[in-house]
């Protein structure tokens, strides 16, 4: 059986901080390397999103302007990215597209709607959380490691998808680190971050492929990660003391 | 007291810099420090004391260069000039530089003053003093961990450019990030730019490629490199201006040539962002009431600084080592060596260092995948060359390694059947870098 994934790419051309490119670049590969074919569907602003041919959707990091922009492009297309979301719909954003998704968010001193999609919300405070992180997610046995730098605290009800272990994470207080919600992950965590976090990506791609093809979905075969490793062991040999 | 004060700083800076070459290292940014906590006024009071102008260059990348162009051409035509040659460009280095060419009764002696300025620390300068001529080269997305996002360090330029009342701007005409300066402050402005299409492809990052007047997408009708180029507002009447010094018949063969309002200029070192460096300097002489007909002759002997496409020889081959400090400084870094089509090994050598952005993201905004053609081998060196080593896997290289030791890395360059060797560094690992090459010409000798 020929298996296939959509990836919608929300946005490249207003959230493409912090090398988001690298995200996009690991599922697309990790696919191919299994030879599962990928297509990668970019859409700008005066796109209508059908989200119901989607496989996956990634929403990257954007400058206060840029994400106030997004939110109110994706706020006329909310009843279908809601209906996506609580149909298993694989969705990760990060950083400005996490915020995005919570109840309401902060630039400088106002308060702005979210999307209200999820069940927290984001407030703004002057010091910046910056620097590398460590997390311990439930998801699988080995660390999440990024690198965060947001002036946001947010504050979520949901699982978050992982627990601090270096780093500040959504707040610097709770430690906890993003949220999980059915197959949406929302996260601070830059790096990129799915290149060097193996697991997580195939985590997506796995839910991505149990959505579309149920029990017929492929296990997907295991990949030489000595690089990635290498690449992700640095930091937690470094940082995890 | 406050000439008291002054003296007490000038002297204990003269002293801690002594003491440090003495003891053999560069003591500058100490010294700096502490009077920038004790008496920060002091840069008001030397800076008054220059005789003629004050020139600031500010912009992510290329500032060292068009910095130390103008000293150059300023010193080669017999002045005393102010200068923070080394790129030392925060408060503390703009103060050192001041004091190096006072006197040890606190009187300046200096024509021109010309400084390079911290994009972030701009607003904090203007406090004490206000040039004659602010130049704005370009802004790309730099060291991100710093300043956040490019938004806030225009924001930061912005409360800088605020503080002025009778600064001359002189403005890069092909980067909207910059002329938006001269929408948003009623200052006098020059502009400068390439007034022709270079037809150059880099899948590189657009920075905002949106109208800073009313917020429409900008147009292009092509681009130089990253958001520079020739551009018009959608919407709104905001478009690239005229250049008052516009560049044309360029041409890169045998380093870098081209004419500015019918004045030929030859320099020998390539790159399309050495025209905008020699550019704006050209301007800035020519705003200050000087002759450009030596600009030439004193350019043939300009040395730039370490890591700008420095060339070491070997018994082997060549090596050439340049220094790239975010996505856009290493793209052009990376064009400007796809532009050599000999066989070729590249090293990589990336630190994250504070002075060096602690994140290496934007590793991914850079296009490695352009180095393909003609490159048999890339080796990665530095703190971060496994997150480096990471990204070549994605970039379809036939040969990559990764290697403790730059000189290892350097040595199997040497010994490759390459006929050129190009190692492309960040910030800290230029210098290491740098002192390594040196060494090992050293033990061929």
């Amino acid at each position: 059986m020929n298996y296939h994934i959509t990836i919608g790419h929300l946005y490249p051309d207003l959230l493409n901080l912090y090398g988001d490119k690298g995200n996009i670049a690991a599922l697309q590969k990790r696919l191919e390397w299994r030879n599962i074919s990928v297509e990668i569907k970019e859409f700008c602003v005066n796109d209508t999103i059908d989200f119901s041919a989607l496989d996956l959707v990634f929403l990257g990091g954007g400058s206060d302007r840029e994400q106030q922009i997004v939110c109110n492009k994706l706020s006329e297309q909310k009843a279908e990215l809601k209906e996506y979301i609580e149909s298993d719909g694989v969705l990760m954003a990060v950083c400005g597209g996490y915020q995005i998704l919570g109840k309401y968010y902060q630039v400088q001193n106002e308060t702005v709607d979210g999307l209200g999609l999820l069940d927290f919300y984001t407030e703004n405070k002057s010091e910046r959380l910056m620097g590398k992180v460590v997390i311990q997610s439930g998801l699988f046995d080995d660390y999440i490691v990024g690198f965060e730098n947001h002036g946001s605290r947010t504050y979520t009800n949901h699982l978050p998808l992982g627990m601090v272990k270096h780093g500040n994470g959504n707040n610097g207080e709770d430690h906890m680190e993003g949220v999980i919600y059915k197959n949406t992950i929302g996260t601070y965590l830059h790096g990129p971050l799915l290149p060097a976090n193996p697991k997580l990506t195939d985590w997506l791609l796995t839910k991505s492929l149990e959505r579309k093809y149920g029990q017929d979905a492929p296990k997907l075969t295991p990949l030489d990660d000595t690089d990635e490793d290498a690449a992700r062991n640095y930091i937690v040999k470094n940082y995890l003391k | 007291m406050k000439f008291l004060l002054r003296l007490l700083c000038i002297w204990f800076t003269k002293i801690t810099i002594f003491f440090c070459k003495l003891l053999g290292h560069n003591g500058t940014n100490l010294a700096g420090k502490i009077v920038v906590r004790v008496y920060p006024k002091i840069l008001t009071d030397l800076s008054r004391q220059v005789r003629e102008k004050i020139i600031v260059v500010c912009g992510t990348n290329g500032k060292t260069t068009t910095n130390n162009v103008i000293d150059k051409l300023l010193t080669d035509k017999g002045n005393k000039v102010v200068c923070n040659r080394l790129g030392a460009n925060m408060t503390e280095g703009a103060i050192v530089a001041f004091i190096r060419e006072t006197n040890w009764l606190g009187k300046l002696d200096a024509d021109f003053a010309c400084l390079e300025v911290d994009e972030g620390y701009a607003q904090k300068l203007f406090c004490y003093f206000e040039p004659d001529f602010l130049i704005i080269n370009n802004l790309f997305r730099d060291q991100l961990d710093r300043y956040g996002e490019i938004d806030l360090t225009i924001g930061m330029l912005d409360n800088g450019v605020n503080k002025l009342s009778k600064t001359t701007l002189v403005l890069n005409a092909d980067d909207p990030l910059c002329t938006r300066f001269a929408k948003k402050h009623s200052l006098k402005t020059v502009f400068y730019g390439i007034n022709q299409n270079l037809s150059i492809s880099l899948n590189d990052i657009k920075e905002s490629p949106f109208c800073p007047i009313c917020g429409a997408e900008l147009s292009y009708d092509y681009y130089h490199y990253s958001q520079l180029g020739n551009y018009h507002c959608s919407k709104c009447a905001f478009k690239r201006p005229q250049t008052d010094y516009g560049a044309d018949q360029i041409s890169f063969n045998k380093g870098l040539s081209f004419c500015v309002n019918e004045q030929p200029i030859t320099f020998h070192y390539r790159g399309v962002y050495n025209i905008y460096n020699v550019l704006a300097a050209y301007a800035v002489i020519d705003q200050c009431g000087l002759t450009t007909d030596d600009i030439n002759d004193i350019l043939a002997t300009y040395q730039p600084q370490i890591g700008r496409m420095e060339e070491f020889s070997f018994p082997q081959k060549k090596v050439v080592l340049n220094m790239g400090k975010n996505p856009a400084g290493f793209n052009q870094g990376i064009s400007t060596v796809a532009l050599d089509t000999s066989k070729k090994d590249v090293i990589l050598s990336i630190n994250d260092y504070i002075q060096d952005g602690t994140d290496v993201s934007w590793l991914w905004d850079v296009d490695f995948e352009t180095l393909n053609e003609n490159t048999l081998h890339v080796s990665t060196c530095g703190l971060r060359r496994l997150d480096l080593l990471l990204r070549l896997k994605y970039a379809n290289f036939s040969s990559i390694s990764t290697e403790e030791s730059m000189k290892d890395a350097i040595r199997k360059a040497l010994e490759s059947d390459s006929e050129i060797v190009y190692i492309l560094a960040n910030y800290s690992a230029t210098f290491t870098t740098h002192d390594i090459l040196k060494e090992m010409q050293k033990e061929v000798q």
